[in-house]
């Protein structure tokens, strides 16, 4: 008999005949009203940058975020409207191939994507590698990522961020302020292997 | 190879020379009680905090009651993602297993996220006797490595060095550190990035563990703080992940329950920075050959106890370490197993059987706060006496009970043996008196209770394993005898 067989008859033999069936109470807090304001206080307090902004002025503020960057990393899908205000040098994953790991290790490099839905209560941004979001290793080997969230892409908390996403298997990842240590004395300290700075654009049908 | 969750000495002998440890313990206290009060900060903020602990507990002890369910479920959703699923029934197995999985991506170097299942079945060991070379990646494991130490702590495994220790440590063990590094620790986490990078870049086999598997899909839950955990997800082309069988829960829903907690109760962060959710294969994105190894090691023995399985609920968050005023004194190192603590005290004798670990399960005051902290309900005192009742008692403890017990069953030997005890303790208390009187200070309300470590026949047997209250003075009844004659 292999190690699986093993393994399930030892736990059928562990839990004896009829093992007692659990109801899960869910009568946490499954919904509510997002709240911009209280987004954008949690990524202050994980030291993220934020800029709000309206529609029109999404270009602008994209451009004002990427002053010091040296070559754009982009995901195939991102709207190109996004960048008519910026004139540095852009390179699009996959276009016309994917970008290395030494690409995007490069100095100066900032990843620039959107996000599949953003978290209110506890300042997350759910990357689904969406088009606009692209492959995990864009937002992870670049020093520096810009993200940019519509506002009705802010969920209000955890479990309604988890529902609206459109397939759970895409590959996810979830993220709360730049890559951060608490391993020092149980300090907080910004900045260990994923990007040092994170950078979050609000945007808001009415302007800030 | 020793075994990682086996202590090699009891309990009370390791806590005795912990606590002689100055530095050790003031380090402790200070990590310990600067998590705790972040932890209650961000559990406050939460209005259903207690809620989600109640759906986090029932949700458990379901996926418990339907595992073998769950578990195929789990299997058929991976392995149709592109995964491919092993099964380990014990650790040297799981060990072989990984070995082999690395030996034919033709590696002989690999890079691994800090996974406590990896670390409770030796695979740095085992993979070092198979010729292959693991680079923890984790800030604190590094530490633990380079100063080649174990952890000792489940979340923080270097919670026993401050950051002079840590500086110190980097600057000579530490290839390319720089000579006038300082122990600013934004400082020590550039050297550590500089020091792993060329590792992420060129490493073709990644290890991690999960903290969660889901059945539904077949997903596997990676919650991290440093982004070298993704590094280790995403840039080798094989992603080997050990995981143990309870780590399995129904669906991805149930997600939103634990994703609440554990953060919270961990670093006490409203949530982590980095949570990574992947479903076997994805093409163009990330690793090409991903496999899974679900591990038995104890486990089901565990389980097979109605009162002791519910250890098998931990989420590993940490925060029955914190909160445990033993734990505080001693540190990790004293339980002997890669879980500390008391979540350790209770699973490390559980998994290892019979045999191993008889004086964990007294190493509590049975306080409680352990239980009111845990984001799972685990009901580590209960448990506790649990295994005290049913399990071997240690020789010392079981010596102390038999000869108090002989004496408490006649109030004229009991009444003796307390004026023995009281003549031979009167030297101490002039001692406890006048370092009191040294110190300077009116003995706050716990240092009033001085205590002996050795008392005289027949109670000896009962400090044989602890220490106990100086005896007062005359008892009430010794004072009414001498006042007012034997009535
Ligand atoms: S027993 Fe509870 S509090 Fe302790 S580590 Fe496990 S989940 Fe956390």
């Amino acid at each position: 008999m292999g190690a699986r067989e093993v393994i399930l008859d030892r736990i059928r033999a562990a839990l004896g005949p009829s093992p007692i069936r659990v109801e899960v109470p869910r009568e946490y807090r499954t919904g509510g009203v997002p709240d911009v304001d209280l987004f954008v206080d949690r990524l202050v307090d994980y030291r993220a940058a934020v800029r709000r902004c309206g529609p029109n002025d999404l270009a602008a503020a994209v451009a004002e975020a990427l002053a010091d960057t040296r070559v754009l990393a982009v995901p195939p899908g991102l709207p190109g409207e996004w960048l008519t205000a910026y004139h540095g040098e852009v390179v699009r994953d996959g276009d016309p191939r994917p970008l290395s790991v030494a690409d995007l290790d490069a100095p100066g490099v900032t990843a620039l994507t959107g996000c599949a839905v953003a978290i209110a209560e506890t300042g997350t941004l759910v990357l689904d590698a969406g088009p606009d979001q692209g492959r995990r290793v864009l937002t992870l080997v670049p020093d520096h990522h810009v993200c940019v969230v519509h506002a009705g892409q802010i969920a209000a908390g955890v479990p309604d961020a988890l529902a609206r996403l459109a397939d759970p298997t895409r590959p996810l990842t979830f993220v709360s302020g730049p890559s951060a240590t608490s391993d020092i004395e149980l300090d907080r300290v910004e900045g260990v292997h994923g990007p040092r700075r994170l950078e979050v654009i609000v945007v808001e049908p009415s302007g800030p | 190879m020793s075994n990682p969750i086996a202590a090699p000495r009891p309990f009370p002998a390791a806590a005795h020379d912990k606590l002689a440890d100055r530095q050790l313990r003031a380090n402790l206290h200070r990590a310990t009680h600067t998590i705790r009060d972040k932890r209650l900060r961000v559990v406050a903020e939460l209005p259903d905090w207690q809620r989600l602990r109640e759906a986090a507990s029932a949700l458990k002890a379901d996926a418990k009651s339907r595992l073998p369910e769950l578990l195929t479920q789990f299997e058929a959703a991976a392995t149709a993602a592109g995964a491919t699923v092993h099964w380990a029934r014990d650790a040297a197995e799981a060990c072989a297993v990984v070995a082999d999985l690395v030996r034919s991506a033709g590696a002989t170097e690999v890079v691994k996220v800090k996974s406590m299942a990896t670390q409770e079945i030796g695979l740095n060991e085992a993979l070092e006797a198979a010729g292959i070379a693991a680079t923890e990646t984790d800030l604190a494991e590094l530490i633990v490595q380079l100063a080649e130490d174990t952890p000792s702590h489940i979340l923080v495994p270097a919670i026993h060095y401050n950051r002079t220790q840590i500086r110190d440590l980097f600057r000579t063990r530490m290839a390319g550190a720089p000579a006038d590094l300082t122990d600013d620790p934004p400082a020590l986490a550039e050297a550590a990035r500089r020091h792993l990078r060329a590792k992420f870049l060129s490493a073709t086999v990644g290890i991690s563990g999960a903290n969660f598997a889901v059945a539904e899909t077949g997903s596997l839950v990676v919650v991290e703080s440093e982004g070298n955990g993704r590094m280790c997800l995403t840039l080798p082309q094989t992603l080997i992940s050990v995981v143990g069988i309870e780590k399995v829960v129904p669906t991805f829903r149930d997600l939103e329950v634990f994703l609440q907690l554990l953060p919270r109760s961990s670093t006490g962060e409203r949530m982590n920075p980095y949570t990574s959710i992947w479903t076997g294969v994805t093409p163009g994105d990330g690793p090409e050959n991903v496999h899974i190894v679900l591990v038995d090691n104890g486990r089901t023995t565990t389980l097979a106890d109605p009162v002791g399985r519910q250890a098998l609920h931990c989420i590993r968050c940490s925060a029955c370490l914190n909160v445990c005023p033993v734990y505080e004194r001693v540190g990790g190192h004293a339980y002997g197993s890669v879980y500390p603590g008391p979540i350790g005290a209770i699973l490390s004798p559980q998994l290892t059987g019979e045999g191993f670990n008889r004086t964990l399960p007294y190493a509590s005051t049975l306080c409680g706060a352990c239980y009111d902290a845990c984001p799972v309900r685990i009901n580590i005192p209960e448990v506790l006496v649990h295994l005290r009742q049913t399990g071997p008692h240690p020789r010392a403890e079981r010596a102390g009970m038999r000869a108090m017990s002989w004496l408490m069953s006649d109030r004229r030997r009991y009444a003796a043996a307390l004026r023995a005890a009281r003549r031979g303790a009167a030297p101490l208390r002039l001692v406890a008196r006048r370092a009191a009187k040294r110190r300077g200070s009116v003995p706050s309300e716990g240092d009033q209770r001085e205590t002996v470590r050795r008392l005289p026949w027949p109670l000896s047997a009962w400090t044989a394993s602890r220490d106990a209250p100086l005896p007062a003075g005359p008892t009430f009844r010794e004072w009414w005898e001498k006042e007012h004659g034997r009535s």
